[in-house]
């Protein structure tokens, strides 16, 4: 997790997302499962429990059933310092070695260096994955040839399997001891409880202790005691457990059908309550999800319709060039990016991403001014030859970057702080880039609002935009509030281009994906009315995410479409049409 | 003033127009040049004279490159008509083809359907060349098919595909559906990969995705997979939101057992993975089967959400064998030379080596045949091998494919993707699945194409 109080300089649009952050649960570190290593003497089996040798030792034995044993005896000791042993063997990097004493050892082998120009392996040991040392307390390094790798069958690396997983319910890492207690629930072996239990007594993580209880419980469901078995049963529902559905349903089906294991009435009437239970939270995070979906959708679509809600819908240019304007903000990004990595040490370069964005604003911005100095102020009134000249211009844009960036799309790497997502209950997670972008989204129109309907500089542009002639009478430069007009809403396309590199590609064509969109969101909205593309995005990203799960993907566009085309049939001026005289402006 | 001296001022005159001339044709010539030189520079270091020459046995072999070198399939297709006219380098470098030298003539059908047609047409009837190497989506390969059987002309195409076709005049040097997706989902469902029981068939809505879901559907059906724990769905080119698709593979894959079977065409594929993994989905929860994700794919993507998930092909550029080493080398060295864009950063991929062996199998064809006679060729085609980039390939000795090897493969951070399990030797290619047109065979010696078995 970065610290937050780095970023304060820059600007206003930090700070928000330093609320966001803020906001945001700490991250558990991700590390590695191998344990510090402390300083110690030659032998790197200190602290091993007696006995565990004989049985490391067996793992790199010849007989398989002596090796079968070793790695029942070791997972049963449900010490964590043999995980990496364990996952070595599975993963084929557990070797035999023969040290300079003539004595056989396992060790662990992963990833070569060079040395002296031969590739060399550092020799770990077994228990604890800590570097083996010689005399002189230097790491000892042995080439490919010197040490022999224990190759097991397909048979033992799937005995090996449950083990792993029952070790790494005490892994540092907090998604893989998640992940860990699931799978430990789904193998129902019985003789997991006590470590579970173990796990539980210290787990924090409020996750973790969900997925262990609900593993508990899944392997007390067939425990000989029916009163236990209803315990569980009713747990699993409480917890909303919702891996354990299948496996509760086969109990239900099997009661039913009379083949059945579970055949005490008290349980199967606690297993039903738990199936409604957990279907009943199915339903509500269902409609959490498909509610969150519409308004990240609708808050995308406003995002890069609302520049097009300025010089569209306020100024009224067609501007076909719009999505190569949040192109050009997301290649700015791409540099931003590029720049840090090149002078930052790796640990500050995510502070790329908050500086990118009022940088996409500026580049974007200026670029439109440019294009409205130069090609668009020729062309006011001519609605044809502006959609044209603009459409021009974005293809010499989309071929200008390929022809320096390549055909092929760049890479932005999201900032870590906006990867993952939010957990709020057992089945819902907010991705955190969606959660930022709705963000950016409602700062972005409270920003335009502000400056649109309660500045003065919004008063010249609305006077403008209404009447031209006089306002120029009362001494406005039309001229000047139209190129900087036009200026805003290309920035406000650039400031889109970079937020979406949270989500997509970025490549020469990233404008085209969502230009019918824009256009179809401020005209749905109606022309000129900021409150009419909210409304709009709102409405159709709503609609789509309604759609779609039952429609699918492709039928629930055609269906939007379809829509949209019928309600500008009954309302050709949009959701909130203009009033007034010069409405046909 | 002298008779002389108006002689030598004529003269002079004279000398300072012919001079003019000159200057006026050199401009000319250097104008043209440079214009060839910029054409040359653009179509990748190759000046291609467009002079219709008549084909004669001693001139050079015309050959045709049909990729896509603009519009929105440029982006994979571009590396292929690099990697042929790499190899047209290297077979001129040593001799060149029954002692003549290849000639490649490179067209741009801009990623448009029916300009593939006008192209293939063009190569054929007015260049006259020998071979076409090219297409890459199946509706392109559809679209000239019918030009190359009229003509009789000769296509190798590079890419995995979804079968069905057994055309006399193409030579399929990538993967048809039972040597990618088949041995995948085999894979997938053996202990070794997971033993997977629930599949999630997601994919872009196009011909490919549609007909190899349909053979793995019956396949899945087949091997006693219940129809409730199959799902398929598709999504429109150039889709972008994958939130509610990955919600129901979370919905899907709870009770554990579950994977992606993915068929997702290009610039769809960030998006998903990065949703996938931002709903907290883990490649060792839900694995991701994509057989569209290469290398050369990935060069473009932020892969932090890739890595873990799977793929299948029959090459990785990470595939350990000495004449790989000096593939990669020599491609990267190519590009670097001819100042492509990458330079030495260009990575390979199956495609890649595909269309890279397809010229070289040509070649030895020709050589068998002593002749560019398509008829000759083909017959003398059936059963060449060549010591391609990952291991030994051999076209078949009817049916027109490949048979390759099967590698399934992890991605790496760095975008390269890890073989995790390789098929026992070559796997021979079937045109027509045994799940979905068991009755059907591809024979081009003891029958015309496509038959029916007894």
């Amino acid at each position: 997790m970065r610290v937050p109080s780095k970023k304060h300089k820059y600007g206003s649009i930090t700070a928000t997302l330093l609320a966001l952050i803020l906001l945001l649960p700490i991250l558990t570190a991700n590390g590695g499962s191998s344990v510090p290593s402390p300083a110690f003497g030659k032998d790197a089996g200190e602290g091993m429990p007696a006995g565990l040798g004989q049985s490391i030792r067996n793992m790199g034995d010849e007989d398989e059933a002596l090796q079968e044993a070793a790695i029942v005896d070791l997972g049963t000791s449900g010490d964590a310092n043999i995980l990496p042993a364990l996952e070595a063997l599975q993963s084929g990097s557990l070797y035999r070695w023969v040290d300079p004493r003539d004595e056989h050892r396992i060790v662990i082998a992963r990833d070569p260096v060079d040395r002296n120009g031969e590739q060399s392996y550092p020799l770990l040991s077994p228990y604890g994955a800590k570097p083996i040392l010689d005399e002189k307390g230097q790491a000892v390094f042995e080439r490919e040839g010197a040490i022999e790798a224990i190759r097991i069958g397909r048979r033992l690396r799937i005995a090996i399997a449950p083990w792993l997983d029952r070790l790494r319910l005490f892994s540092p890492s907090a998604n893989l001891r998640e992940s860990a207690a699931t799978k430990v629930g789904l193998y129902g072996a019985p003789e997991a409880l006590p470590q579970l239990d173990r796990a539980l007594l210290t787990e924090n993580d409020r996750w973790v202790r969900t997925a262990l209880n609900e593993a508990i419980g899944l392997i007390q469901l067939v425990d000989d005691s029916p009163a236990l078995r209803k315990k569980a049963a009713e747990k699993l529902g409480t917890i909303h457990a919702l891996n354990a559905l299948p496996t509760l349903e086969e109990r239900i089906k099997s009661y039913e059908t009379g083949e059945a294991p579970e055949q005490d009435i008290a349980v199967i009437e606690a297993i039903r309550g738990a199936i409604q239970k957990i279907e009943a939270w199915t339903v509500w995070t269902r409609t959490v999800e498909t509610i969150f979906s519409g308004i990240s959708l609708s808050s995308i679509l406003l995002l890069v319709a609302l520049g097009l809600a300025i010089t569209f819908g306020l100024m009224g240019v067609i501007n076909m060039a719009h999505g190569e304007l949040m192109m050009l903000g997301a290649y700015t990004t791409y540099m931003t990016q590029e720049i840090f990595v090149g002078i930052l040490p790796e640990n500050l370069r995510d502070l790329y991403f908050p500086l990118a964005i009022p940088l996409a604003f500026v580049v974007a911005a200026a670029f439109g001014l440019v294009l409205e100095k130069s090609i668009i102020r020729r062309l006011y009134g001519r609605p044809l030859e502006t959609l044209l000249a603009t459409w021009g211009v974005s293809l010499i844009l989309q071929q200008g970057v390929r022809h320096i960036f390549g055909a092929a799309n760049v890479d932005v790497a999201s900032p870590a702080w906006l990867r993952g997502g939010l957990r709020l209950a057992t089945g819902i997670q907010f991705p955190y880039n969606r959660l930022f972008i709705i963000l950016l989204s409602l700062v972005s129109v409270f920003g335009v609002y502000l400056l649109v309907l309660r500045s003065p500089i919004g008063l010249k542009i609305r006077a403008v935009t209404q009447n031209r002639e006089m306002s120029a009478c009362m001494g406005i430069t039309t001229q000047r509030v139209d190129a900087w007009t036009f200026a805003l809403g290309s920035g406000l396309a650039g400031m889109a281009g970079a937020a979406l590199t949270l989500i997509g590609n970025i490549g020469p064509d990233l404008g085209q994906s969502y230009i019918v969109d824009s256009f179809l969101v401020v005209v749905t909205g109606g022309v000129g009315k900021l409150a009419g593309t909210v409304g709009a995005a709102f409405g159709i990203g709503g609609l789509n995410k309604l759609l779609e799960p039952g429609l699918g993907a492709i039928y629930a566009k055609v269906l939007i479409l379809l829509i949209v085309i019928l309600f500008l049939q009954g309302k050709p001026s949009g959701l909130f049409p203009a009033k007034g005289r010069n409405v046909d402006m | 003033m002298s008779e002389e001296k108006e002689k030598k001022i004529v003269q002079k005159i004279e000398e300072k127009f012919k001079k003019d001339l000159d200057r006026r044709k050199f401009l000319k010539q250097s104008a043209a040049a440079a214009l060839g030189l910029a054409a040359s520079g653009f179509l990748g270091g190759l000046a291609l004279p467009k002079v219709v020459r008549a084909a004669n046995e001693t001139g050079p072999i015309k050959i045709g490159v049909l990729h896509s070198l603009s519009g929105t399939m440029a982006i994979s297709e571009v590396s292929l008509r690099d990697v042929v006219l790499m190899a047209v380098e290297e077979i001129n470098a040593a001799g060149g083809v029954l002692g003549r030298k290849l000639e490649p003539v490179v067209v741009d059908p801009a990623s448009n359907w029916d300009l593939f047609a006008e192209k293939a047409k063009g190569l054929l009837l007015q260049d006259k060349v020998s071979v076409v190497f090219g297409c890459w989506t199946s509706v392109s390969r559809k679209s000239v098919l019918p030009v190359f059987e009229k003509n009789n002309g000769l296509l190798f195409y590079p890419v995995q595909y979804e079968g069905e076709e057994c055309s006399r005049n193409v030579f399929y040097t990538g993967a048809a559906v039972n040597q990618q997706a088949v041995p995948a989902v085999d894979y997938l469902m053996s202990r070794d990969g997971g033993g997977y029981k629930k599949f999630y068939l997601l994919g872009t809505d196009y011909v490919y995705p549609r007909t190899t879901n349909k053979i793995l559907r019956a396949m899945l059906l087949a091997k006693g997979v219940p129809a409730k724990n199959i799902e398929e769905e598709y999504t429109p080119f150039h889709h972008q939101d994958y939130q509610t698709i990955v919600q129901k593979v979370k919905a899907f894959s709870r009770g554990g057992g579950a994977c992606v079977i993915s068929t997702i065409n290009g610039d769809s594929n960030v998006p998903f993975y990065k949703e996938f993994s931002n709903q907290g989905l883990t490649s060792g929860d839900v694995p991701i089967m994509a057989f569209s994700v290469a290398e050369d794919e990935l060069r473009g993507m932020d892969t932090s959400a890739l890595v873990g998930h799977l793929a299948a092909w029959n090459y990785y550029q990470s595939v350990n064998t000495p004449q790989n080493k000096k593939f990669v080398a020599a491609f990267k060295a190519y590009c670097e030379k001819n100042k492509l864009p990458g330079g030495k950063d260009r990575v390979t991929d199956d495609p890649i080596e595909a269309a890279y062996f397809g010229v070289h199998l040509w070649k030895q064809a020709v050589e068998k045949a002593k002749t560019t006679d398509v008829d000759a060729v083909r017959k003398a085609a059936y059963g060449q091998e060549f010591l391609a980039p990952g291991g030994t390939v051999k076209l078949d000795e009817r049916n027109h494919h490949t048979h390759k090897p099967v590698l399934i493969g992890e991605i790496r951070k760095d975008g390269q993707i890890d073989t995790i399990w390789k098929s026992k030797g070559l796997v021979k290619p079937e045109p027509w699945s045994e799940y979905t047109n068991p009755e059907k065979g591809c024979d081009w010696v003891d029958h015309e194409g496509t038959f029916k078995k007894a």
